[in-house]
């Protein structure tokens, strides 16, 4: 994941282009017409996996021999806000997940409350958005169980997840996810609290992480604080679903 | 004596894929250079070493150098992979050099859209070109290796070296080895490349969970992908090499509005 200078880009773009038709096709890049051009193949993607159609098609799961023997941490190690800081030199014991929005039963889970729940365990291979993959261990509570008790309202189609920790060193703009009912309700879809059988260590996402393991590495959000059941993606942040697809254009749908 | 050599869909979807193929290669690049390394098995982080990476670092006088490092070789790249110049004229850290990649900065989200459309694009133009050409039998009359071509497939090998090519009515078929290289890029490279592409997303692996290991894990399938891109870029080498010196303008007309000319001036027995 990398942050885009856009400023910079742009100086790059004057000087730096040496070649006429590549300067033609960086022009084209910053084109709102042609990059809805292109952004039509990740509907044809999105459309083709309808066409495939498997909502529940498992992902791969692997072998105790196959595991990292580190697991990579990306993006953020350390949330660097003192609300964070604070429920991490206590353990997590006062951290809560609060889980609302279109839903009957709004929640608010302690990680005791989450660890009580039924739990899965698979290993399942991370695949960043940059290229390469890590094979983990992870542990948690299927989202349906908490969706389950939650009772989402039949209008709600988005699960939104808030994390902890600040994308910008003011400490603004945190980390934000989303995913549809299909993958929500996926049997794979767990919030992670164990990582190679320990706990959640801080880098990967401690106290929970999610894991949606038919998409990619930037859909996986670490450090959740809310859950949030929505109809529309439209009103939250710029409106594409999630940190990565509002500040850099990444897709939503991250199966490809 | 000119004649009709390829049909209008051929030289259509020949140009499709031209552009296609340059965009995938520039842009795939883009994606690559956001992890500039490839490894071997199903994961990046088993405890193997790449068997290819590109990185740079600080020499002895504190200079940024580009270091490329195959099967533990390792070479000075500087200038091209690992570190090149930058929007300042001053060197900085990248994979290939932006002048090799679309976009030109370094620019994974966009390089993705730009991949992911022109993909769909190139399949879809493939899948057509396949079909038509089975059902006008460009394939079977045209491509296949018929009994002729495995007599004379060591003279046109020895004709190839010689830089030595059929004139006149004999320039009309394609060669044995024109015919090899064909069949090789259509039906091995191209579906190879497309399905070590789909192999790398994680929705398509779950469909039949497990068939990316029968090519041996999805790190290895994303190191086949670039094998196998820059096998195609040799093809287009050699390709165009062989176009410019059997007749550029002919071939290039040929490929755009179908006639081709041949020299009948020589002809044996007349």
């Amino acid at each position: 994941m990398h942050q885009y200078d856009r400023r910079r880009f742009f100086k790059r773009m004057m000087l730096g282009a040496s070649a006429v038709v590549l300067a033609g096709c960086d022009k084209l890049s910053n084109s709102q017409t042609f990059t809805g051009l292109l952004k039509t193949g990740e509907s044809f993607s999105k459309n083709a996996r309808g066409l495939l159609n498997n909502p529940k098609s498992m992902a791969q799961e692997f072998s105790e021999a196959d595991l990292s023997p580190s697991f990579r941490s990306n993006g953020t190690s350390m949330p660097n806000s003192a609300e964070y800081i604070a429920l991490e030199k206590n353990n997590f014991v006062d951290w809560s997940l609060e889980v609302n929005g279109l839903v009957e039963k709004p929640l608010k889970l302690t990680l005791a409350d989450i660890q009580a729940l039924p739990s899965r365990t698979q290993i399942t291979r991370h695949d960043c958005v940059e290229g390469w993959s890590a094979i983990g261990k992870w542990t948690g509570t299927p989202l349906h169980e908490i969706l389950d008790l939650a009772k989402p309202l039949t209008k709600a189609q988005y699960v939104v997840f808030y994390c902890a920790d600040p994308m910008n060193d003011d400490g603004t703009d945190k980390y934000y996810e989303s995913i549809d009912m299909v993958d929500a309700l996926h049997a794979q879809t767990i919030l992670a609290y164990k990582l190679n059988g320990e706990t959640l260590p801080v880098k990967n996402g401690a106290p929970i992480r999610l894991r949606v393991e038919r998409q990619l590495g930037y859909k996986q959000a670490k450090y959740i604080m809310r859950i949030e059941l929505v109809e529309k993606l439209d009103h939250i942040a710029q409106g594409k679903g999630g940190y990565w697809e509002d500040s850099a254009g990444y897709e939503w749908y991250a199966g490809i | 004596m000119f004649i009709y050599r390829h049909k209008l869909p051929t030289r259509i979807m020949h140009w499709i894929n031209v552009t296609c193929f340059i965009v995938l290669f520039m842009t795939g690049l883009n994606i690559f250079n956001a992890h500039s390394a490839l490894n071997i098995g199903k994961s990046s982080y088993n405890g193997l070493a790449p068997v290819f990476e590109i990185k740079s670092r600080q020499n002895s006088k504190g200079e940024l150098i580009g270091v490329t490092n195959i099967l533990g070789y390792e070479f000075n790249t500087t200038g091209v992979l690992g570190a090149s110049t930058g929007p300042n004229g001053n060197m900085i850290k990248r994979g290939f050099p932006s002048w090799l990649t679309i976009p030109g900065p370094k620019w994974l989200a966009m390089a993705r859209h730009w991949h992911f459309f022109f993909a769909w694009l190139f399949v879809i133009n493939g899948a057509s070109y396949l079909t038509h050409s089975f059902l006008s039998k460009h394939v079977q009359r045209d491509l296949l290796v018929n009994k002729k071509d495995r007599a004379s497939f060591w003279q046109s090998v020895k004709d190839h070296a010689r830089f030595k090519h059929p004139t006149g009515e004999d320039a009309i078929p394609y060669n044995v080895l024109q015919k090899i290289a064909y069949l090789s890029v259509i039906f091995i490279l191209l579906p190879l490349i497309i399905l070590m592409g789909m192999a790398m997303s994680p929705f398509l692996n779950s469909l039949i969970p497990g068939w990316v290991d029968l090519f041996g894990g999805r790190q290895t399938a994303r190191t086949i992908h670039f094998i196998v891109a820059w096998l195609l870029v040799g093809f287009v080498f050699i390709h165009v090499f062989e176009v410019i010196i059997t007749g550029l303008w002919n071939n290039i007309r040929s490929m755009i509005t179908g006639q081709y000319y041949i020299d009948t001036s020589h002809k044996k027995g007349q």
